[in-house]
């Protein structure tokens, strides 16, 4: 579960990021959340798993309020959620295999569970001949598909994913985009941000639009730049 | 690799990615726990010693001329509910005279006799040395106690050497071990920002403290418990090595504490002491780390 009820977000030199956005999910929803670049959707993402702090309004995730949330149970709330950063966030001196344990052992999971998962979850993004390798030695779709298994491997409640497509050819971008939407039905909250009008349209599903910090449209359906 | 298993791998890895800094760590503290070592070993040797040499301390408590033995005698009770008297013995006048001219036989003049040569007396034991000027007041006021002869001076002395050496010794354990963890938490930063990077990232998927903390805990307690133990064998030789030649020389009279008695409590406060560097160091090093 996520809402938004009139968040604002300035950021130190004082650019206002967000203004006013209103929206909330349900939980096994699944949603796009679409924009021109420097509109205010990442900034979106990192309100939501708590790595910066909104300057107005209220954020609830998976039922932390994120205004009040202390610093010790924080952890805590980002366990619930798995991440695809639009930097991927991979560990650089540690092959792909650690990679996705080590999100497992931040878990708590214990080494038999974390023994069989990492190899299913890179399997599902089509990297299982590729666990040895470190992220350098990775293309940059290789790398977002590795972040992608790491959001992945715990099970989370919610997903909330920046871009996990932006570095990927469209025929796999579709074969991953059915992957989460898959994951989804099985009741994960799941927020994608993309820039990828034809996948959005492909899939019908809701589409929430931020122009310049500000909420434009909040719909079913498929939608235009 | 399971979660500790994790800790110990990253903490072992870190090691040795700065290995030299982390060799002056071990170094400093093993040198740092040496001079506490040394410094705690002749602070309970002098201890010792002077523990043996109070115990022989005694006061001397002259009864008087007029009073007859049994009456002289009656007064042990007295004498001993005072709260700082450990023991008494009673001394005939004519044992004290026989003892006396036993000591003079060598001499032909003694003519000299002290008056107090006359009396019965007893000599005091004391529990505490220091206490020794209060508890000669006490017994100068029981009736029959003619005079109290007690050597305040040298009673005052072995107190101040004891308070010196002990206040000293705690005073530099004291400094030592705060250079000790602030050594350890520079060394332990440095691997903090080296991590820096992959600290970040596990906080972003949800690391509690602990698990951040877990390798540089690894890291500080294994630099600090082989500083302790190889500090543990050092202090050792040198302790035996020491107490040995103490042994052989002019000052063998000392009666020097065996090592035996002190390894094992030395042993246990040089592994505390490693451990404590260790989690205060790491907690210090990785302070701000932790407010991300
Ligand atoms: N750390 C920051 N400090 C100051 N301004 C920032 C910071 N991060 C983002 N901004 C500004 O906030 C606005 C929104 O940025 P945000 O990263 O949320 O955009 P975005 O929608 O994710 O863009 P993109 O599609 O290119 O990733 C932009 O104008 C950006 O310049
Ligand atoms: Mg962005």
């Amino acid at each position: 579960m996520i809402s938004l009820e009139h968040v604002y977000k300035s950021y130190e030199n004082g650019t206002p990021a967000i203004e006013d956005v209103s929206f909330a999910m349900d939980d096994g929803e699944f949603a796009f959340l679409v924009g021109p670049s420097g509109s205010g959707k990442t900034t979106i993402i990192k309100l939501l798993t708590g790595e910066i702090a909104s300057t107005e309004g209220r954020v609830v995730v998976n039922g932390y309020d994120m205004g009040t949330i202390s610093r010790r149970r924080l952890p805590a709330l980002r366990r619930t959620l798995g991440v695809i950063f639009q930097d991927f966030r991979l560990i650089d001196n540690r092959n792909v295999y650690e990679n996705v344990a080590l999100a497992m052992h931040v878990y708590g999971a214990r080494n038999s569970e974390i023994k069989k998962r990492v190899p299913y979850v890179l399997g599902l993004v089509g990297l299982e001949g590729r666990m040895r390798d470190m992220p350098k030695e990775l293309s940059g779709g290789e790398q977002q598909r590795v972040a992608i298994a790491r959001a992945l491997a715990n099970n989370p409640r919610t997903i909330i994913a920046d871009e996990p497509t932006g570095n990927i050819d469209p025929e796999l971008s579709a074969e991953l985009m059915k992957l989460l939407s898959k994951i989804s039905e099985q009741g994960t909250t799941m927020l994608v941000v993309t820039h990828e009008h034809d996948l959005v349209n492909q899939f019908a599903k809701r589409v929430i639009r931020i122009v310049n910090g500000r909420l434009a449209s909040d719909s079913k359906g498929w939608y235009q730049a | 690799m399971n979660r500790i298993g994790y800790y110990i791998r990253e903490g072992v890895d870190s090691i040795f990615n700065h290995g030299l800094i982390s060799f002056t760590t071990i170094c400093v503290i093993l040198a740092c726990l040496l001079i506490m070592g040394s410094f705690a070993s002749v602070a309970v040797n002098v201890n010792h010693i002077i523990g043996n040499l109070e115990d022989q301390v005694s006061i001397l408590a002259f009864v008087d001329e007029k009073w007859t033995e049994q009456e002289a005698r009656s007064l042990e009770k007295e004498i001993m509910a005072i709260d700082n008297v450990a023991a008494v013995t009673f001394v005939t006048r004519s044992q004290a005279l026989d003892e006396f001219l036993q000591q003079q036989e060598d001499s032909p003049l003694f003519d000299e006799v002290e008056p107090t040569i006359l009396r019965d007396r007893y000599l005091v034991y004391l529990k505490d040395v220091g206490l020794m000027a209060g508890t000669q007041n006490r017994l100068s006021e029981i009736p029959g106690i003619a005079s109290v002869n007690a050597h305040l001076g040298i009673a005052q002395g072995m107190v101040a050497v004891r308070r010196i050496v002990n206040v000293v010794s705690v005073v530099m354990i004291a400094l030592l071990m705060v250079v000790s963890v602030f050594i350890m938490a520079n060394t332990l930063r440095l691997a903090a920002f080296t991590r820096r990077n992959e600290v970040a990232i596990v906080r972003m998927i949800g690391a509690t403290n602990s698990f951040i903390r877990g390798p540089f805990n690894v890291e500080g307690m294994i630099l600090g418990l082989t500083g302790s133990l190889i500090a543990y064998l050092a202090q050792w030789l040198i302790y035996i090595t020491v107490t040995g030649r103490i042994a052989a020389s002019s000052l063998s009279f000392l009666e020097i504490v065996p090592f035996s008695v002190l390894a094992l409590p030395m042993l246990a406060c040089f592994l505390a002491i490693g451990l404590l560097v260790a989690i205060f160091g790491s907690r210090i090093a990785i302070r701000n780390y932790m407010r991300i």
